[in-house]
């Protein structure tokens, strides 16, 4: 079923793009959770997977028609696939380059003071939020009045000139390797998308930014720049989607040695796929959208879908250990990797077979995994995959409060029946996601919406300012997934919880690929904010998001911010014995001299507050610099040592120098 | 000396207090029966609604906590399980409170006509109760008041009512209990009780402290204890009591709540309904057991004049913010919540650091009376003049004078003193001693100590002309009663007079010698009076600063001094601590000279009594302070945390084990014949 509807036609939108800040690492990274979508009301998954293949499809920028899939599955086409390619060399000629995501869809408050979303390329865009300026200026105290918009154009002048190694330029210039030194392209990967590094690109602020830009093409390509880098002493910065949230990309200002920075967007395709053992072999700098589009179009897919997986690619995702939103079906990151390739200054690290498991000592996948960039670049990877679902239905429960909505999660999470993705919203985001509802049409939806809502919460009885919700995603055989679905609604409805509707549960994923673009939105009005995640046990789950979300407050009212913030959580994942929390905070920084600084603080302060009850140092973003002082008393003196030896080993010279980690 | 952090004025003790306002006027004129049964709708912890006692018994019972106990207390003796939760439940059952408005409302009633029959006044700070409504409704919430009479708790739940605040719950000891109708009066006015000991028996902890647990996590009701454990017999704060604080600090450091609010509350009194009970037990009379009848007779007392009471709410103190940078809570990361476990070290010593923290904050927001500042004087004129000729008592006009000079050394120090401005000193003086008619005798324009001599006592005192021995004890009551009073004005001039005395025996000047004496004195001390842990440095400077101050010291960075100006301060605050040092000296003689190998712990306080009465009747000791077995204890823990005396736990009964090197070595340098230096302090 072709296109059906709307969406599909050139490049429609879905997917995922998260929460502003998925991901991260220093190469791409991956995120957090799931993807928004499309497509009709009732898509089958076959329609719904046209879709986000029709959406992740590239514009034709650049060119080619889109890649056929059967190029790649043959192996040895690989100069054909060049042609198609979703991230072009230079990136800011598709995407912002001091914003997330495409340069053509953003958020904005038009002349009527009506919120809209511009651009084609997703479900919401063109569409009007009547809502959102309600609910934007009433929870920040910010106004549209008061505007701060961001320096339109890069100002060349403010980039530093590049330090260059002469004598490597030569060397890569003979191997035929394409580069640049241009200022865009330098600054364009010198930052991922925490609030400081956006922040200061808004304001025309420019750090330390590599000196130069590579783009190997290929295994060799790769296995070359990593001589080369060692013989003339460089340091290698790798660089995949660039979503990275943990100050991974930041160049360290420390470093006197000329900064190359590795991005591995050009080695993106499909290499084979071997579906006698549901397995593909991919370059590592395929970024989410193609990857699944390619695989599609084969009748498979790895269904691994972090947030970020717009812009994030397969090397990012392994090198931060990431995490996608149906994890539940398909497994994170680590479970889905079979083998992988990694140029390190040693030499080449890979294991020799393609087995499901080995008791060879410990997993050297697992020094590679998580090692945010700082032994080698992950060249090639193979992946697990699967043949694509039949049926994919949203769904969604109403909770009297968030305390029955976790033990709810937890109950399905005892009896391991988790759809593909689970998620619970606390009340805040559950209003949020309330204002960023289009224009409905027709007066019978909104009488219908009225209607809902007194059963809820004047028949029901659920108090408007308690309730909460969660959504749902089942994926499988038509059969299976009704089966399923009645299951877990029988679970929530002990828990006190109501079904609410495919709509509610489809807009839930929405949110998560919006409210990146909506920080920009938050910034061009005085409003910062960020939103930052962790694991905990299941018993803390409660305390743990309670005792965040107050620190939060008290510490922006500490500081001297004016408004109380928007401090909110939701449950993310969940797993046998704990869950993934994410929490978002914004506020609105009117009269505060130095904003991000009380940001950081304030970050800071939640991290701390996180590890106090039990958290993680973080499940998925990885630690990047952003977290390293945390991680001697995460893993250990020892572990630190562990990990420092093997850095020793692999890269004396500290050619991969982005000090992420240790 | 070692290195010492600058030392930051202490200003903080002359912050401003509060005023306070009397909630009696208005129970004077208007129906107290109405006020019983006005409306009573307090404001809740996140506006939660009340909860049956028999759900939060069921939520005790059914806890992980409790159901882990249980489960390790049925394989250990091998008892079935449900058999040990009936035990449990038993437990609860016997501890629980069950609060009925009804009950309040009768106490209202009750206790309207009883205070008004009794004081004067009953003062309370009302901004001290916004904060506290405030708290209440942001965190859970932990009372504690002082501790200095039976009263104190009613009182506050009455005070509590008054404002339309949440009745707390009241974790009451168990001796209440046997008061049969009165017991169960109380339970329905929030009491809960806990058996004064009970070891290691973890079922019992177990259900106690979940039981305390539960209604802080849930915000139920604000929690009420005494820090200090017990009634202060003596009116001196007493060295706080852990074990509940513990509780109530675990929900925050295990993240269950966010934070939980401290309030430190002093209450006051001009005098004090136990006076002369305290006095006798301390002399060794034992306290009666608490009995209804024993409270109908306490109604002879409702004829008297007891003056005011002020009760001052103090700064909410959050659990968290003193936790910041002291506790690593992620200490709790790797075992299940519900398993006890014993606090880590890092853990206990902030629990000790916090009590110590509020002990001290209830002593500073304490209301003190012009009386203590009279009883202060009246006592050092007492000790003074005996032994010389019969005692000639204080004139009127010099006494005046003396406690118009204390009221400003005082308030240098940071007293929180209701003086009435709108009145002469003299008259001040004279509606104090006639407050206390009891203790003191005037005539002829002089003033003294109501001994047994001077004419019939207070009643039920049997001696005209008994044995010495008796007389002796008769005396004793009044010196008691009395110095009860000028203990509660102790806490203000404590660390000029550890300085004060470390000057006397120290025969340098020189800082670091008058240092060590300080801290040897301020060590030796440490059970006696609230000493805040490793604060020597803080204690010795805040000491130099006041007396700097007011010219009595010249301090500079190598010499301490006294001026000639600063005679009168350095002796009156020397002859503060006098009793106490002298009492330290004769439990250090006793235990030297005459305690036999194997001395009992049990028998160690009858022992050095008599020791000491002998020494008063032949007249080489003044002070029969010593006689009180509060100092007795006191010194006899000094010594134990000192290792000068040891505890040897025998089959049957703790033998004390005296290392008369050490106990005499401290005797001496006690008595200024040794110096710090050589002290065996040293080497302990």
């Amino acid at each position: 079923m072709p296109g059906h509807g709307v969406l599909q036609a050139s490049h429609p939108a879905v997917a995922a793009a998260p929460s502003p800040h998925k991901h991260g690492s220093s190469m791409a990274s991956g995120g957090g959770s799931g993807s928004g979508d499309s497509s009709g009301r009732r898509p089958t998954a076959q329609q719904r997977l046209r879709v986000i293949a029709g959406h992740l499809r590239k514009p034709a920028d650049g060119g080619g028609p889109g890649v056929g899939a059967v190029e790649c599955s043959a192996p040895g086409d690989k100069a054909d696939a060049a042609g198609t390619r979703t991230v072009p060399r230079r990136r800011q000629e598709v995407m912002k380059w001091n914003g997330w995501g495409y340069s053509d869809s953003r958020f904005l408050f038009n002349k009527k003071g009506q919120a809209e979303f511009t651009g084609k390329r997703y479900r919401l865009s063109g569409m009007i939020l009547p809502s959102l300026k309600d609910w934007f200026e009433g929870t920040f105290g910010a106004s549209i009045q008061h505007k701060t918009p961001a320096t339109p154009l890069l100002n060349p002048n403010a980039v530093k000139p590049p330090t260059l190694n002469e004598a490597f330029v030569e060397d890569l210039k003979s191997a035929g390797i394409p580069f640049s030194s241009d200022a865009g392209d330098r600054v364009f990967r010198a930052h991922g998308h925490c609030l400081h590094e956006i922040f200061a690109l808004r304001e025309g602020k420019v750090g330390r930014v590599p000196d130069l830009v590579v783009w190997p093409n290929s295994h060799n390509d790769v296995v070359k720049i990593v001589e080369l880098a060692c013989k003339h002493d460089v340091c290698l910065i790798p660089y995949g989607g660039g979503t990275s949230v943990s100050s991974a990309l930041e160049c360290p200002p420390e470093e006197t040695r000329s900064i190359i920075s590795l991005d591995t967007s050009q080695m993106n395709r499909i290499l084979w796929i071997d579906e006698k053992n549901l397995t593909a072999h991919v370059e590592a700098g395929i970024v989410g959208q193609d990857l699944e589009r390619l695989l599609n179009e084969n009748g498979y897919c790895t269904g691994h879908e972090p947030d970020s997986m717009e812009f994030s690619s397969l090397g990012g995702w392994v090198a931060t250990r990431a995490s996608g939103m149906k994890k539940n079906i398909y497994g994170n990151i680590e479970d889905l990797v079979v083998h992988v390739k990694m140029v390190t200054p040693r030499g080449v690290m890979e294991k020799s077979c393609q087995v499901p498991r080995m008791s060879a000592g410990p997993d050297i996948h697992h020094f590679i995994l998580g090692s945010e960039g700082t032994l080698g670049v992950v060249t090639e990877v193979t992946i697990k995959i699967r043949p694509l679902p039949e049926y994919q239905k949203y769904g969604s429960v109403v909770f009297p409060n968030f305390e029955m909505g976790v033990a709810c999660l937890r109950e399905v999470a005892k009896q391991r029946c988790a759809p593909a993705s689970i998620r619970l919203m606390d009340n805040e985001q559950f209003q949020f996601g309330h204002a960023l509802k289009p224009q409905v049409s027709s007066i019978f939806t909104s009488f219908l919406d009225g209607l809902k809502k007194f059963y809820i919460t004047k028949f029901k009885g659920f108090d408007p300012h308690c309730l909460c919700v969660a959504t749902l995603l089942f994926e499988g055989d038509r059969e299976k997934v009704l089966q399923h679905e009645k299951q877990v609604y029988d679970i929530a409805a002990k828990f006190g919880g109501l079904a609410a509707g495919e709509d509610n549960g489809q807009r839930g994923y929405m949110l998560t690929f919006v409210i990146a673009y909506l920080r920009d939105l938050g910034m061009d009005y005085y409003v910062i904010g960020e939103s930052f995640e962790t694991s905990v046990p299941w018993d803390r789950v409660l305390d743990i998001c309670r005792n965040v979300k107050e620190r939060i407050i008290r510490e922006c009212k500490e500081k001297g911010v004016q408004f109380p913030p928007l401090s909110t959580c939701r449950v993310t994942q969940s797993y046998d014995t704990g869950a993934c929390v994410y929490f978002y905070f914004a506020f609105n920084y009117r009269g505060l001299s130095d904003p991000v600084h009380v940001y950081e603080q304030v970050e800071h302060a939640a991290r701390e507050e996180i590890l106090a009850n039990g958290g993680s140092l973080s499940h998925h973003h990885g630690v990047g610099k952003l977290r390293k002082e945390w991680m001697r008393e995460t893993i250990s003196d020892v572990g630190v040592g562990i990990l420092k030896s093997v850095k020793e080993y692999v890269d004396p010279k500290n050619i991969f120098g982005n000090r992420n980690l240790l | 000396m070692a290195s010492r952090a600058p030392y930051s004025h202490r200003d903080s003790m002359l912050k401003k207090r509060d005023d306070l306002e009397d909630i009696l006027e208005e129970r004077r004129n208007s129906s107290d029966l109405r006020y019983a049964l006005k409306c009573y709708a307090p404001v809740l912890y996140k506006g939660l609604t009340p909860c049956k006692s028999i759900v939060l018994k069921s939520m005790v019972l059914e806890s992980d906590q409790l159901r882990y106990v249980i489960n390790q207390v049925s394989k250990e003796t091998g008892e079935a399980a449900d058999v040990i939760q009936e035990e449990a439940l038993a437990i609860l059952e016997e501890m629980g409170h069950r609060l009925q408005l009804s009950t309040v409302r009768f106490f209202a009633f009750a206790l309207s006509k009883a205070f008004k029959a009794l004081f004067k006044s009953v003062c309370v700070n009302e901004e001290g109760i916004q904060r506290l409504q405030q708290a209440i409704q942001e965190h859970p919430v932990v009372l504690l008041p002082s501790h200095r009479s039976y009263m104190d708790f009613l009182l506050m739940s009455y005070i509590l009512y008054t404002y339309d605040l949440a009745l707390p719950v009241i974790a009451a000891g168990m001796d209440f209990m046997g008061m049969k109708f009165v017991g169960e009066m109380l339970r329905m006015s929030g009491a809960f009780f806990i058996r004064r000991s009970f070891g290691k028996d973890k079922l019992y902890w177990a259900a106690f402290s979940e039981y305390v647990k539960t209604i802080l996590r849930n915000g139920l009701a604000p929690v009420e204890f005494f820090l200090e454990g017990t009634r202060s017999r003596t009116c001196k704060s007493l060295t706080p009591k852990l074990g509940l604080l513990n509780i109530v600090m675990e929900p925050f450091l295990k993240g269950e709540v966010f934070d939980v609010s401290l309030v430190p509350v002093s209450i006051s009194y001009e005098r004090i309904l136990e006076e002369s009970l305290y006095a006798r037990e301390l002399l060794g009379v034992p306290k009666p057991k608490e009995s209804t009848s024993g409270l109908l007779k306490a109604r002879k007392v409702l004829n008297e004049d007891y003056g005011s009471i002020h009760v001052y709410f103090g700064q909410p103190v959050s659990v968290r913010s003193l936790a910041q940078g002291r506790v690593n809570r992620s200490q709790f990361n790797l075992v299940p919540r519900h398993i006890p476990q014993k606090p880590s070290e890092e853990t206990q010593g902030f629990v000790n650091d916090t009590a110590y923290r509020l002990v001290r904050a209830q002593e500073e927001n304490m209301v003190l009376k012009p009386w203590v500042l009279v009883a202060s004087l009246l006592l050092q004129a007492h000790y003074q003049y005996q032994g010389g000729v019969a005692p000639q008592g204080v004139a009127l006009e010099e006494l005046t004078e003396h406690t118009v000079w204390l009221r400003g050394l005082s308030r240098e120090f940071g007293a929180f003193l209701h003086w009435p401005d709108n009145m002469l000193p003299s008259d001040v003086v004279s509606s104090s001693l006639s407050l206390h008619q009891g203790l003191v005798r005037v005539s002829e324009g002089r003033v003294w100590l109501a001994l047994v001599e001077q004419g019939p006592a207070g009643a039920g005192d049997p001696c005209g002309d008994a044995a010495p021995e008796e007389k002796l004890f008769a005396q004793a009551v009044t010196v008691l009663s009395c110095a009860s009073y000028r203990n509660q004005v102790l806490h203000v001039f404590l660390r000029p007079a550890l300085l004060a005395a470390a000057i006397h025996t120290t025969p340098s000047a020189k800082k670091e010698d008058v240092f060590n004496s300080f801290c040897f004195l301020r060590n030796m001390m440490a059970n006696e009076f609230i000493l805040c842990p490793g604060a020597d440095v803080q204690d010795f400077d805040e000491a130099c600063y006041l007396l700097g101050k007011m010219g009595a010291l010249q301090v500079s960075q190598l010499q301490v001094a006294a001026t000639c100006g600063g005679y009168k301060t350095l002796n009156f605050l020397t002859a503060m601590l006098d009793p106490f040092l002298q009492g330290y000296q004769v439990v250090c003689r006793y235990l030297c000279e005459e305690a036999p190998e194997g001395l009992t712990e049990k028998q160690f306080v009858p022992a050095v009594r008599n020791f000491s009465v002998k020494l008063l009747l032949a007249g080489h000791l003044k002070h029969c302070e010593v006689l009180s077995s509060d100092l007795q204890k006191n010194a006899l823990a000094a010594l134990l945390r000192l290792g000068a005396v040891q505890r040897v736990k025998g089959t049957e009964q703790v033998t004390l084990k005296v290392n008369k090197m050490s106990v005499n070595s401290l005797e001496d340098t006690l008595g200024g014949k040794l110096s710090t230096q050589k002290s065996v302090l040293a080497r302990l």
